[in-house]
């Protein structure tokens, strides 16, 4: 117990001891050499987070939020990925600069990773106990029996039942909910500063998704951690996020603090996205879908990437490319931390 | 049948019982507890486990099991048929065709795993640097391999056993340079799928080094393949070992080995039968087993396989 309170401890002076935020990608740009040609899967993104932060950044499949976190993290299949322009500064470092071996120091013990299918996530020829265990012995030459009793203490820690008696069972003995739930320990293992997690909830059932997302949210407070929080659903992040980006086509189309994002969306795409949610007070309605399909990143269309499935989309939206600019009330002021990449930003926002 | 299933129902809570002694009620499977029931409740992997044991028990016991000096000859015996003290009778030279066969299970024993292991070392590691580098390393490689894939296995042998001389090191090491090019193709295309596999990724998003990845996350997961084709195979080093002594390219004449007593067999063949029948009856029941233990291996590791 007394190992728990000391660990607690750390993250918390660390998160007060950082200057500026945890993260801050500038814009980043990342493509693929493909046969065909190449791909831009992003094209110019921007983002930050702070420590006890959560980002939300939402986008369909294909819309480069992925990548954007393999770029982040180093992961990237390169070749044939690579980031053509940018900076990712982690704790103010510009890490695209680090040579390979100092980025995999980062990797585990500063920021990790929790991927969307945790049953192929995690090898099945390993019990999770040796697995968790892992983490600790190669990052901390802990001795095999110590990390046996931190992995039983980090799955207690993710309230899994019986953790004891269950540490020897292997990822395909667990429920989906259970193995997500090992998969949360193990980027939590060395106590990150910052943790990314690829769609954590999608493979899972409605009812499970909430407890994994609750659970997911305490843990950051607790730890006073950087979240980056992949999604496609709308509804997972609105009770977890600060704040939320919205992309397409390898872009950031709206970014914005997240209840406002649903009150008020200053950008098309953000509106359809919460039109095509089922709603109670609208049963035996058709349900709103955006029109068309996500653009083909060989091509993107010129002008604004979401134009040809745009309803507003005028002569402008087809030539030119809108930057991501801040949004106004009516009456002028800038309203703080929004922004908008759309021609008619403003009509939008005010209808 | 019963019978089996009991004995590995109750080896698998015996395993455990140290790790969880208060719950004795449920019996906890591991993985290798999985594999070994799935083997033992093939019935053919069982016979081929009694005939590789059974070869593995003579091979050690020759000499207490062999009623005569398998070299010493007997010139006023020579081409007895079998009975009396000589049970599978003797050779041209007199000698003890049993005390012989006997003998020769070492030397195939020996050069059977001796050349699989060797192949399956250069192969497990050409393959994993092929499959997991890919592109420029992997055509390198790949190639390399069909060029000792293509070579006639035979005529390679006889050319390396020229250079180095005759015994069982230059049989087992030229049994080996010809044989790993399977064992790395087999390796590098199970690699090729696990490679892309979500724990490769999350490993390395965990900050596991290259090594790590290669020989603890994806080994494990593509090895099953290799087993099965080592343990499948080594009757088949077994029989081209015996068909090198057989054109006279492998071990010593005089040495009690099966290729060499067929060879020695041949010229009596349709008058002394005895004397090819039993060498031959020897090497078949060999290869069964490692054969019978190879499909059970693989059947028991990937029961997806089947």
């Amino acid at each position: 117990m007394t190992t728990s309170s000391i660990t607690a401890e750390v993250p918390r002076q660390r998160g007060e001891g950082a200057e500026g935020p945890v993260l801050e990608v500038r814009d980043l740009h990342v493509e693929f050499k493909t046969r065909e040609g190449v791909v831009k899967a992003v094209n110019g993104v921007n983002y930050s987070v702070s420590s006890g932060e959560t980002l939300a950044v939402l986008g369909e499949s294909g819309s480069g939020k992925s990548v954007t976190a393999q770029a982040i993290m180093g992961i990237l299949d390169s070749p044939p990925g690579r980031v053509s322009k940018g900076e990712i500064l982690f704790q103010g470092r510009d890490i695209l600069q680090l040579p390979e071996s100092e980025r995999r120091k980062l990797r585990g013990p500063k920021m990790a990773m929790i991927f969307q299918d945790a049953l192929s996530a995690l090898n099945p020829v390993f019990s999770v106990g040796n697995q968790l265990g892992e983490m600790f012995r190669v990052h901390q030459g802990m001795s095999k029996k110590d990390a046996k009793a931190k992995s039983i203490e980090l799955m207690e820690r993710v309230k899994i039942p019986a953790a004891r008696s269950r540490v020897n069972d292997y990822p395909h003995q667990f429920s989906g909910g259970m193995r997500q739930r090992i998969m949360i320990a193990m980027a939590l293992a060395l106590e990150p500063d910052l943790i990314i997690a690829d769609e954590p909830t999608t493979a899972l059932d409605v009812t499970v998704q909430a407890q994994v997302m609750d659970l997911l949210a305490d843990l950051q407070r607790e730890y006073n951690m950087g979240l980056i929080l992949i999604t496609h659903d709308l509804g997972v992040v609105a009770d977890v996020a600060d704040k939320i980006a919205v992309m397409y086509a390898g872009r950031i189309v709206e970014q914005a603090p997240i209840h406002e994002l649903y009150k008020r969306p200053a950008h098309p795409y953000t509106r359809g996205l919460l039109d095509s949610i089922p709603r109670l007070d609208q049963k035996g309605q058709e349900l709103y879908a955006i029109k068309g399909l996500p653009p083909n990143l060989l091509k993107t269309p010129s002008g604004c990437a979401f134009n040809p499935r745009c309803p507003k989309a005028q002569d402008i939206c087809r030539t030119e490319v809108p930057a991501l600019l801040p949004v106004t009330e009516r009456d002028g002021t800038e309203l703080a931390g929004r922004g908008s990449a759309c021609h008619f930003r403003e009509e939008q926002l005010h209808g | 049948m019963s019978e089996l299933t009991k004995s590995t129902a109750g080896a698998g809570p015996a395993q455990t019982a140290p790790a969880a002694p208060a719950e004795p009620a449920i019996a906890r499977v591991t993985q290798w507890g999985e594999i070994r029931h799935r083997f033992l409740a093939n019935k053919l992997a069982v016979i081929g486990l009694v005939l590789v044991a059974l070869l593995f028990l003579v091979a050690i016991f020759a000499p207490l099991l062999s009623p005569h000096d398998p070299y010493a000859q007997d010139l006023t015996n020579t081409l007895q048929g079998p009975g009396g003290d000589h049970l599978l009778g003797t050779d041209a030279l007199g000698r003890d065709q049993l005390s012989r066969i006997l003998y020769g299970s070492r030397i195939a024993v020996v050069v059977g795993l001796a050349s699989i292991f060797l192949a399956c070392v250069i192969g497990i590691a050409v393959g994993a640097l092929a499959g997991y580098f890919g592109r420029g390393t992997d055509s390198v490689l790949m190639r390399i391999a069909d060029v000792f894939f293509a070579f006639p296995l035979l005529i390679g042998a006889i050319v390396i056993i020229i250079v180095m001389g005759r015994g069982v090191t230059p049989v087992i090491i030229s049994l080996a340079v010809f044989s790993w090019p399977t064992v790395s193709r087999l390796l590098r295309s199970s690699i090729l799928s696990v490679r892309e596999a979500d724990y490769v990724l999350a490993a390395r998003a965990l900050g596991a080094n290259t090594r790590r990845i290669i020989l603890r996350h994806i080994l494990p997961n593509s090895i099953a393949a290799v087993m099965a084709y080592a343990a499948f195979n080594v009757g088949g080093a077994i029989v081209a070992e015996a068909s090198l002594s057989f054109l006279g390219v492998g071990v010593s004449p005089e040495v009690p080995e099966w290729g060499n007593m067929l060879a020695a067999a041949k010229d009596f063949m349709g008058v002394k039968d005895y004397l090819w029948t039993y060498p031959s009856i020897a090497i078949v029941l060999t290869v069964l087993g490692f054969v019978f233990v190879g499909d059970g291996l693989r059947d028991a590791l990937d029961p997806k396989l089947r």
